[in-house]
Order: structure tokens, then C-alpha cells, then sequence
């Protein structure tokens, strides 16, 4: 079948069959492998990204389905001169990775989460985030990188 | 995991989707946001061999308050319904229900149509449903019908939807100020309950204490006749038939619901 989707602001048209996941179609189809298949069971987070802006498991939504939408993943959010996302600086800043596996997940939840509630408390932070795993359990950094992206973006946008 | 081969079909509207349904019959599956589905179809559970996407039938995504009901349509997401002004001011044991499901990720693409229809009895919305004395409203070939959430769930994953009828819409009376209760145990985060309870207005469901939301008549009876929270809820697995699992055996499960009614009847304003 053929499918027309938006994928970080380029429109594309590919043939796919109607099974393929929208993250196999972003890694393989698109090349763009930001994106991990993690648990592939909707629980841990590693495919997140963005449909129109909301934050989805790539792994649970079939490529037919975005059809018509726009996907932004990890490699969308850095500028054209690759200068990084304030929510990627911020986790580089504060050191919110171990290993790395979760990490464009976690930014793009995060960028999600951002969007609907531009200052959250901590406790918003850890809730927002609960569908994301971090298996070297580096959370406490996590939630400081989100809650200095906060910071950062809601002074931006006062400035 | 790579679902089986299927057919997509993109159905633009309600009416659509039901000829598609009567066309291919129990070959085809009803795809909304698919968070039930293709996690079933990705371990083969399910191979339906076309699916009918009515996702994004944009008429079927609403909360709007019909005859001093509140309607919310069969494709709104459990962000929605979780976040509605509406639904939070109008049934608020609703929108807490929905704000319990997964994560928000799978809230940004479950339905409420979906949900119920899938028709787990360890999930959050087919016991909101029948607390809230709820019932779904449903579209096929012959036009529509209503049936009560009491009525809909028939057992493990099975309602009283015919192969070829869709829900629509999903309907309740409004309670607005009326205190509730909402208990549900879990292992971990982001978990299905053991059991769960829903309580409000004197009517009180359980989740996974059955093959199907169980409504606890004899703490409901109890509680009309005068009983306080304690009293009632030691009657509150009467009714159930839990099965038993690496979680819990049925005793246990029994002696939770009865625990967790009580809780949930005191949150709801019965005294102890």
C-alpha cells in the first residue's frame, strides 16, 4: 500500500506493506536510527516519538496509520546547522544518559511531555516519564535534565 | 515481532466501517488506536486478515453533554477522556480511570471504544463503565442500539458486540460533586490490576475478580440498607469468581476486593 507521512518536516511517499510498525519504517525505510525497538511490548519507551506532536510508542503504531500525519523523531529536533534541541542540550548538560539506549526516547517523551505541561513539578517529571525505562536506572539525571529543559525553554520563551 | 499479512482498509466513516465489517465478517478487526490489538498481533494471538481503521474518523473523537448525559465518542483517546474539563467536572471517576491507563504514551493513542471493546476484565474502563452505570452505544447493519455496560461484558475478552457492529459513542449519567472511589492494586507501575474498585453513588464494580467487570450486588444491597463502609465491603467478593495467576490465587484476590471496597466506599463518602 502507499503511504504519505511527514517525517521531521520532509513530506514522503513509499510503498510498505500494511503490517510494517512505524518504528521498522523509520529505521529501515527512512534510515533513521534514533529510534530503538527496545522491548517491542509497548512497555519500555526506547521508540518514542512524536505523531503531530504527541508522544507515541513507534512499536505499537503501524507506518499505515501516520499516513497523513507528521513524525518527528530524534534527528528532527536539532537545528539545521545541527546546533542540538534545548531538551538535548539539557540532557547532555546534565549528564541524563548511561549507556545511551533509552536516551531518544526519553528526549522525545520528553519533548511531548514539554509541549502539554511546559513547567512541571518534579513529581510531574517522574509521571510523565513512566512510560520510559532506563535500564542502568539512571533516573535521578533524567529527571534534572527535564526539569533544567523546562527551565530553559519557558525562559526562552519569556526572552 | 511482525504481525501476519493483513489487508488495511481506511474506513472514512461509522457507516463505512459497518459495511466493511458485514463485508468481511469475522476476517476483520477494527482498528482504532491499536494498543490492545497489535500487541496481540505482533505474538500472533490475533491474525485477523484485514484490518478496518477507523482511528481517524474524526466524528467518532468528542465529550459533549447530551440530555444531561455526557456522550463521548467511541475514538476519543484516554488522553481526552483523562483530561476533559468535562469529564473531570461531570464524572470524574471516569477521567481518573482513563489518566490509570498505561502510560502516557499509550494514552496519546488508546481509546475508549477500544478499550471497552477489547473487553479485558483486569482493565481500568470496562469496571469505570460499570460503576458509573454507563452503557456504549453501538452501530450496525440495522442501525443503532444501546446496551448497558452490565450487559456488554459477557466474559474473558468477549462482549455482546455482534461480528458485524462497532461502538460509537459511549454515554453515562453525570455526577458531578458526587464523592467516588477508585481503588486499584498493582505489582508495578504502569500494570494492569490485581483487583480493582470503582465506587459511586452506591454502585460499586470490581476489575479481575471475574471473567468480566463484577458489580458487587451484595455490598450495593448492604450499603442501601443502611451499612457503613466496613460492614458492606466485607461483602464484596460475593459475587466474584477470580482466577487464580502468578499474582494472586483467588483467596487472596477475595480478601483484596473486600480491602480495597472498603477504601473505595470510604473515598466515596460512606462512613466507616
Amino acid at each position: 500500500m502507499r503511504v504519505e507521512i511527514t517525517v521531521n518536516g520532509s513530506r514522503q511517499e513509499d510503498e510498505i506493506e500494511p503490517r510494517l510498525l512505524l518504528v521498522h519504517y523509520l529505521r529501515e525505510v527512512c534510515g533513521l536510527r534514533a529510534a530503538n525497538v527496545g522491548c517491542d511490548t509497548t512497555s519500555c519507551g526506547a521508540c518514542t516519538v512524536l505523531l503531530d506532536g504527541t508522544s507515541v510508542k513507534s512499536c505499537t503504531v503501524l507506518a499505515a496509520q501516520a499516513s497523513g500525519h507528521a513524525v518527528t523523531t530524534a534527528e528532527g529536533l536539532s537545528g539545521p546547522d545541527g546546533e542540538l534541541h534545548p531538551v538535548q542540550q539539557a540532557f547532555r548538560q546534565e549528564h541524563g544518559l548511561q549507556c545511551g539506549f533509552c536516551t531518544p526516547g526519553m528526549v522525545m517523551a520528553t519533548v511531548g511531555l514539554l509541549a502539554e505541561n511546559p513547567q512541571p513539578t518534579e513529581q510531574e517529571v517522574r509521571e510523565g516519564l513512566e512510560g520510559n525505562f532506563c535500564r542502568c536506572t539512571g533516573y535521578h539525571n533524567i529527571v534534572r535534565a527535564v526539569l533544567s529543559a523546562a527551565g530553559e525553554l519557558s525562559a526562552a520563551g519569556d526572552r | 515481532m511482525i504481525p501476519s499479512p493483513f489487508e488495511y482498509v481506511s474506513a472514512g466513516s461509522a457507516d463505512e466501517a459497518v459495511e466493511l465489517l458485514r463485508r468481511h465478517g469475522d476476517d476483520a478487526k477494527l482498528l482504532a488506536g491499536g494498543h490492545s490489538l497489535l500487541p496481540m498481533m505482533k505474538v500472533r494471538l490475533a491474525a485477523p486478515s484485514v484490518l478496518i481503521d477507523v482511528g481517524s474518523i474524526p466524528s467518532l473523537s468528542y465529550v459533549r453533554a447530551v440530555d444531561g448525559e455526557l456522550a463521548i465518542g467511541a475514538a476519543t483517546t484516554h488522553q481526552t477522556v483523562a483530561t476533559s474539563p468535562e469529564v473531570r467536572s461531570q464524572v470524574p471517576l471516569l477521567a481518573w480511570s482513563a489518566g490509570l491507563v498505561g502510560d502516557p504514551q499509550v494514552r496519546h493513542r488508546g481509546t475508549i471504544g477500544g478499550s471497552l471493546a477489547h473487553a479485558d476484565p483486569a482493565a481500568d474502563l470496562p469496571m469505570a463503565l460499570s460503576a458509573v452505570d454507563g452503557r456504549v452505544v453501538v452501530l450496525g447493519p440495522s442501525g443503532q442500539r444501546e446496551i448497558s455496560a452490565d450487559e456488554f461484558f459477557v466474559g474473558y475478552f468477549e462482549t455482546a458486540l455482534a461480528p458485524d457492529e462497532m461502538i460509537v459513542e459511549v454515554r453515562m449519567p453525570v455526577r458531578p460533586g458526587r464523592p467516588w472511589g477508585y481503588q486499584k492494586f498493582t505489582r508495578r507501575a504502569n500494570d494492569w490490576a490485581i483487583v480493582g474498585v470503582a465506587a459511586v453513588d452506591g454502585r460499586v464494580a470490581l476489575a479481575n475478580m471475574g471473567p468480566a467487570p463484577v458489580r458487587a450486588v451484595s455490598t450495593e444491597q448492604a450499603l442501601a440498607a443502611g451499612a457503613g463502609a466496613t460492614e458492606a465491603a466485607r461483602l464484596a467478593a460475593e459475587e466474584s469468581d477470580p482466577a487464580e495467576d502468578m499474582h494472586a490465587d483467588a483467596a487472596y484476590r477475595r480478601h483484596l476486593a473486600q480491602v480495597l471496597t472498603k477504601r473505595a466506599l470510604i473515598s466515596a463518602g460512606v462512613p466507616a
